[in-house]
């Protein structure tokens, strides 16, 4: 197990959008092959960590290192499954083609796909059991099977590491589970990380949690302490979570929840 | 109508209609699906800056419109992308400077302008040999640049931040993409004028969004939209002696109400 290499890094990483910062002090390190799982309330900035991990912002201190690389460098090694927000059912595109959307790193300006760019779709579209329905416009899908189609396109990037922002959010309970079952499945081989707000099904699948509200509380186990929660959340939860018993924290404090 | 066609000037109408509904359509679609709508609004008005400009200075006022709508959508585009809040102010303040200018520069002209109303409500009756040369040369670049842009105007039109992350240079293709916008208003002034732009650079992409849920499909099947719109509105305007430009506008209104309809009626049954 200690072979095993690090590919993520973040020491006392600062970022923020001008006003004030998002994230503070972010350490983290996550070797090969891990499975992890971030939970947070809304406006906990999630997402912001993703876009640091994937240098869509730059962190205002600190330093992320993703394969020994810079962010930026790095993300061609990524594969990224967006929040699904402000989706538009009109938009004319096909399974197909948005799976294809993977290879594009691949295939920069002025190339066009090749075979080899079929090939990883078609897999990638095998793995999530989306390629019988290839020729289905977006819009006419379930949340479920958009989601599967995300992750054949993440997938298609051939990523060493798989990030995920919500995957189940607004999906129902067994299609939440069967998401988990094929996430599972994938981790055999690639290194995921993904954040959600839904601490539940999150601590049965993945190996180890963390709780962010702007500061990260990870200890690379898979426990989610009532000490994590209450650090995160900073007010009383109500928790029913898998290896955490169902507990009311007695005691509120002052701090007020961020939205 | 066949006994029009051997007016130099209904052919000439007729071969417009055609040039300007090949770059409307493909264009169109990726300003409907990309809700470009009110800048590309914004890219017409500033364009008659333009026009005003080509009259000043005696040269062929499409030539200062391309000007003019390229420096607008290059500016609008950048204060889209760049600026977080009130980027709709700042566009509809350009809008408002450009024609501004324009109007300036045409007081400033010796003599009376006599076919400054064409600009503003179109007039494909009087579009003349030398327009149709730049529409065509407008369409081949504008395909041109679509079909070696494909995948990267898809993926920056339906998943921006993913495209990103694939490192496509999504702010310069968005600004290709409204440079193409902006040489598609300056061919559609000539026929439908500044004003009614938007109209027929949306409605041939609406009613196609309509019937298909591919973005190849619904590209030809605007180019085709278009061209019956404008060679119906032409010969009706033709026929009841009315403003082509205005008779344009309705014939695809009329028909983008229709399809609502039909829609509405066929999605009930289904």
């Amino acid at each position: 197990m200690s072979t095993r290499r690090e590919v993520l890094c973040l020491e006392d990483v600062w970022a923020g959008y001008g006003g004030g910062p998002v994230l503070e002090g972010i350490n983290l390190s996550v070797k090969e092959r891990d499975f992890v799982g971030v939970i947070g309330p809304n406006g906990g900035g999630k997402t912001t960590l993703l876009r640091v991990m994937l240098g869509l912002i730059q962190p205002t201190r600190g330093r992320v290192r993703v394969l020994g690389q810079s962010a930026a460098q790095a993300r061609r090694f990524i594969g990224y499954v967006p929040q699904q927000v402000d989706f538009d059912r009109d938009f004319p595109v096909n399974v197909w083609d948005v799976a294809l959307m993977g290879r594009l790193g691949q295939r920069g300006l002025l190339h066009r796909y090749t075979p080899q760019d079929r090939r990883a779709v078609t897999r990638a579209l095998q793995q999530v059991e989306m390629l019988d329905l290839k020729d289905r416009p977006i819009g006419e899908l379930s949340t479920g099977q958009r989601q599967r189609v995300y992750i054949a396109r993440a997938l298609a990037t051939e990523p060493k590491i798989l990030f995920l922002d919500e995957p189940t959010a607004s999906v129902d309970a067994h299609i939440t589970t069967s998401i988990y079952e094929l996430l599972q499945k994938l981790n055999e081989h690639i290194t995921i990380l993904l954040v959600s707000h839904d601490m539940g099904v999150i601590s049965s699948y993945v190996k180890t949690v963390g709780c962010l509200n702007r500061r990260l509380f990870y200890h690379e186990s898979r426990e989610i302490t009532p000490e994590m929660l209450g650090e995160a959340y900073r007010c009383p939860i109500d928790l029913i979570a898998h290896g955490v018993p169902h507990r009311v924290f007695a005691q509120h404090h002052e701090e007020e929840v961020e939205v | 109508m066949i006994t029009a066609l051997q007016f130099d000037f209904m052919r000439h109408a007729l071969v417009a209609g055609a040039l300007v509904s090949i770059a409307c359509g493909i264009i169109g679609v990726y300003v409907v699906v990309n809700r470009l709508v009110f800048i590309s609004g914004g890219i017409a008005h500033a364009a008659y800056g333009g026009i005003g400009l080509g009259y000043f200075l005696g040269i062929n006022p499409v030539w200062g419109a391309i000007l003019f709508s390229l420096a607008a959508a290059l500016g609008m585009g950048v204060v889209q992308r760049k600026t977080r809040q009130r980027a709709d102010t700042i566009i509809g303040v350009m809008w408002a400077i450009g024609m501004a200018v324009g109007i300036v520069f045409v007081d400033l002209t010796r003599g009376y302008v006599v076919d400054l109303m064409s600009y503003l409500f179109g007039s494909i009756l009087t579009v003349p040999r030398s327009d149709l040369i730049i529409m065509a040369l407008l369409d081949v670049v504008i395909v041109a640049l679509v079909v070696v842009f494909y995948k990267e105007l898809l993926a920056t039109s339906f998943d921006e931040t993913f495209a990103t992350v694939e490192n496509v240079p999504v702010d310069t293709i968005y600004i290709i993409l409204l440079c193409m916008v902006a040489l598609t208003v300056v061919m559609l002034m000539r026929i439908v004028g500044l004003i009614m732009v938007i109209a027929l650079l949306t409605m041939p992409a609406a009613i196609s969004e309509q019937f298909t849920s591919n973005l190849k499909k619904m590209m030809f099947l605007s180019i085709v939209l278009g061209i019956v719109f404008t060679t119906v509105g032409l010969w009706l305007s033709y026929a009841l002696n009315l403003t082509s430009g205005a008779t344009i506008i309705l014939v695809s209104g009329g028909a983008f109400l229709l399809a609502l309809l039909y829609r509405n009626v066929a999605g009930r049954r289904a």
